[in-house]
């Protein structure tokens, strides 16, 4: 759709109007779907103020516990959406999140049980070994997709099952494992920040939020002001073109879906580094890979967008045990998460809508 | 051999909910939709037969209740798979992104619903599921070989089939032959949630007794994988349903084979997804996939 440059973008025009529309319409159906199930719907938001301020209304109480664990809830989610932005900037659809985040959780977990355990450096080499994991993980898809023309959806999703497969059977050669978890993870391993458990009284709150802010500038600095970004997003616009203008398209998707790769294997790392004390054998996916679609897509793909949209479905995330406490049974968090992706795949309707009344009114202004 | 005889019926056990979904995730892309929503589809007609079953068990209902219980589970998978039907053929959205929608939204409200109806994260238990017959087979063996037959008859065999191939090959030739592409593309998603929908019902009857959020578990994903690799057509993904179904049972019964019990069952897992993926590596540049399929219809833009 060509827009003149010169023009006033209409109210429902901007990408940021139409996310917050959806954002809140999703919110609407799902509280008129608590009402239609008996149950109060002020229940459901005072838990999210809850696990928004820390307050909480009923008893009048503050902690901020709660602000720490939300943020913390909202570093796996961010990084997920940054790994769906950045191939989506490609024109990719990448729903290997999952399976990225999943390799990078447990090659952290390996290193952080079998490395060496200098202090300062150990971590570093777990997160380190984890962002080249989810690289090397989201590289296949890439390579896949530009040499053989494997469609990425059909791809990522073979490999989210199989970096799960794959996880358990390393998981369980690491030391102590049983059938849920490894032994105990050495403190030089762990993210942990004393500082941030002092003043959030104990939360997760940990080191990870370092990595996530490095992450953002990171993501934005690529896009916005490198060559490479740019070679990245002329390729997503115009696949041809961008070939006849001497970008290398093979390489640009190779190299955007390891670095979406990255930054999914930068979210295991935190989560398993972060908020657990010892190693995981997975029986499930954790669902921050394919909630990260959700993030971008609401987020737009743009930096401060997907962490705003990362933060409420952290906020989201937290308020469950919260909800479900207050007899709101907490899978609603899923049902609105849910509906927002829905009614983003419905926005196109929204253009269409647009185009039927550009015509409707180019044609009443050509009879009046 | 013997041992490999008395799997038969086990693996068709496991073979049956991924072939009828798979068929009709190939009926879908073959008219041009690609639904990555097989696995939320599934999710909402195992949870509906499930509750269904558990509800009539207790209202005291007989043998009949099994196939209540599998047709309300097809009835929602029908319902459900339409917002994917209105997404991506009237609105032309973004068939991966409404399909996740779908994805997502059938896991809240799977969950949601079994709060609200039995206070749990999941069904109350029901008694007694489907029964096998004298061969040891579950009904759901034959219904996956009618659904396979009367595939390849529709897709083959009738105008109707010819019609539906040409909206996922040309949608724009089609339209101009007068063939209504947008009804054709709705009745094929719609056959494809029907499918999906059964298909969930069938497992929750034939392998557990209760729906929990770990009941589907990927098979929805295996079924698309089976679409690819039996390259969307009726032989090629029944053939491609039995060997990741086989591979599945092998997970389950290794403990009879001494050469294999060594091997963790992790290996077997992994297998529809690896030879999927190995697959479209060695088949690729020949193009057996549906032209159009993934590709919004917009009329008179071609």
């Amino acid at each position: 759709m060509s827009k003149d440059l010169t023009e006033k973008k209409s109210f429902l025009e901007s990408e940021g109007t139409v996310s917050l529309l959806v954002v809140l319409l999703g919110f609407l159906c799902g509280t008129i779907l608590v009402l239609l199930v008996g149950r109060n719907p002020l229940n459901m938001y005072k838990a999210i103020v809850q696990a928004m301020t820390g307050f909480d209304i009923d008893r009048g109480r503050l902690n901020v516990r709660y602000i720490g664990e939300t943020l913390n809830y909202s570093v796996p989610f961010i990084l997920c959406g940054f790994s769906m932005a950045f191939a989506a900037r490609v024109g990719l659809f990448n729903i290997g999140g999952e399976g990225q985040y999943i390799v990078g959780m447990t090659v952290a977990q390996a290193v952080a049980l079998l490395g060496p355990q200098i202090p300062g450096v150990h971590w570093m080499m777990a997160v380190a070994a984890a962002v080249v994991a989810g690289a090397f993980w989201g590289g296949i898809v890439g390579i896949l997709k530009a040499k053989y023309e494997v469609s990425e959806v059909v791809s990522t999703i073979m490999l989210n099952y199989i970096a799960l497969y794959l996880s358990r059977m390393v998981s369980f050669k690491l030391p102590g494992a049983n059938t849920f978890r490894t032994d105990n993870f050495p403190e030089t391993a762990k993210l942990t920040n004393d500082f941030f458990q002092q003043i959030t009284r104990y939360s997760n709150l940990n080191n990870g939020v370092f990595l996530v802010v490095i992450a953002i500038v990171l993501y934005w600095f690529i896009m916005e002001k490198t060559s490479l970004g740019f070679g990245l997003r002329a390729t997503g616009y115009n696949k041809d073109a961008a070939l006849c203008s001497g970008i290398p398209v093979t390489r640009s998707i190779t190299t955007s879906m390891a670095i979406a790769g990255a930054f999914a294997g930068l979210a295991g790392a935190i989560v398993i580094l972060g908020s657990f004390a010892h190693g995981r054998v997975i029986s499930g996916m954790d669902n921050y890979g394919f909630n990260g679609i959700a993030v971008a897509l609401v987020g737009n793909s743009k930096a401060l967008g997907v962490t705003l949209a990362g933060l409420l479905f952290g906020i989201l995330k937290n308020a469950q045990p919260l909800m479900q406490s207050r007899q709101i049974p907490k899978e609603i968090t899923l049902i609105i998460q849910g509906l927002i992706v829905v009614f983003i795949a419905l926005r196109s309707g929204l253009y269409l809508f647009q185009q039927w009344r550009k015509t409707k009114q180019i044609k009443s202004g050509g009879e009046a | 051999m013997e041992i490999l005889i008395n799997m038969i019926p086990s693996v068709l056990m496991i073979v049956a909910p991924i072939l009828i979904t798979a068929i009709g995730g190939m009926i879908c892309e073959r008219s041009g939709v690609v639904n990555i929503a097989l696995e939320g589809l599934m999710s909402i007609g195992a949870f509906t037969a499930a509750a269904a079953h558990v509800l009539m068990e207790a209202a005291g209902a007989g043998g009949g209740s099994v196939w209540i219980a599998l047709a309300l589970g097809a009835a929602m998978g029908a319902i459900f798979s339409m917002i994917h039907a209105f997404a991506a053929i009237s609105l032309n959205a973004d068939q991966t992104i409404s399909g996740t929608g779908i994805n997502l939204l059938a896991t809240g409200a799977t969950i949601f619903a079994a709060q609200v109806l039995f206070n749990a994260d999941r069904t109350r238990e029901f008694r007694m599921g489907m029964q096998t017959d004298g061969l040891g087979f579950y009904p759901t063996a034959y219904i996956a070989l009618v659904v396979v037959v009367v595939s390849w008859v529709l897709l083959y065999k009738l105008p109707f089939g010819m019609r539906l191939r040409a909206c996922g090959e040309h949608p724009n030739a089609a339209e101009s032959a007068g063939i209504n592409v947008i009804r054709i593309r709705y009745i094929a998603v719609g056959i494809s949630g029907l499918l999906a929908g059964l298909a969930g019902g069938a497992v929750v009857l034939t392998q557990t007794i209760q729906y929990t959020s770990n009941t589907i578990n990927g098979r929805g994903f295996i079924a698309l994988a089976a679409v690819s690799f039996g390259r969307w057509t009726p032989l090629g993904v029944t053939g491609a349903a039995f060997i990741f179904g086989f591979a599945q049972a092998l997970s389950i019964i290794v403990v009879n084979f001494s050469a294999l019990r060594s091997l963790p069952t992790e290996v077997f897992n992994i297998m529809p997804y690896l030879i999927t993926l190995a697959a479209l590596v060695i088949f690729s540049g020949k193009n057996y996939a549906p032209k159009a399929a993934g590709v919004a219809y917009e009329k008179g833009a071609s």
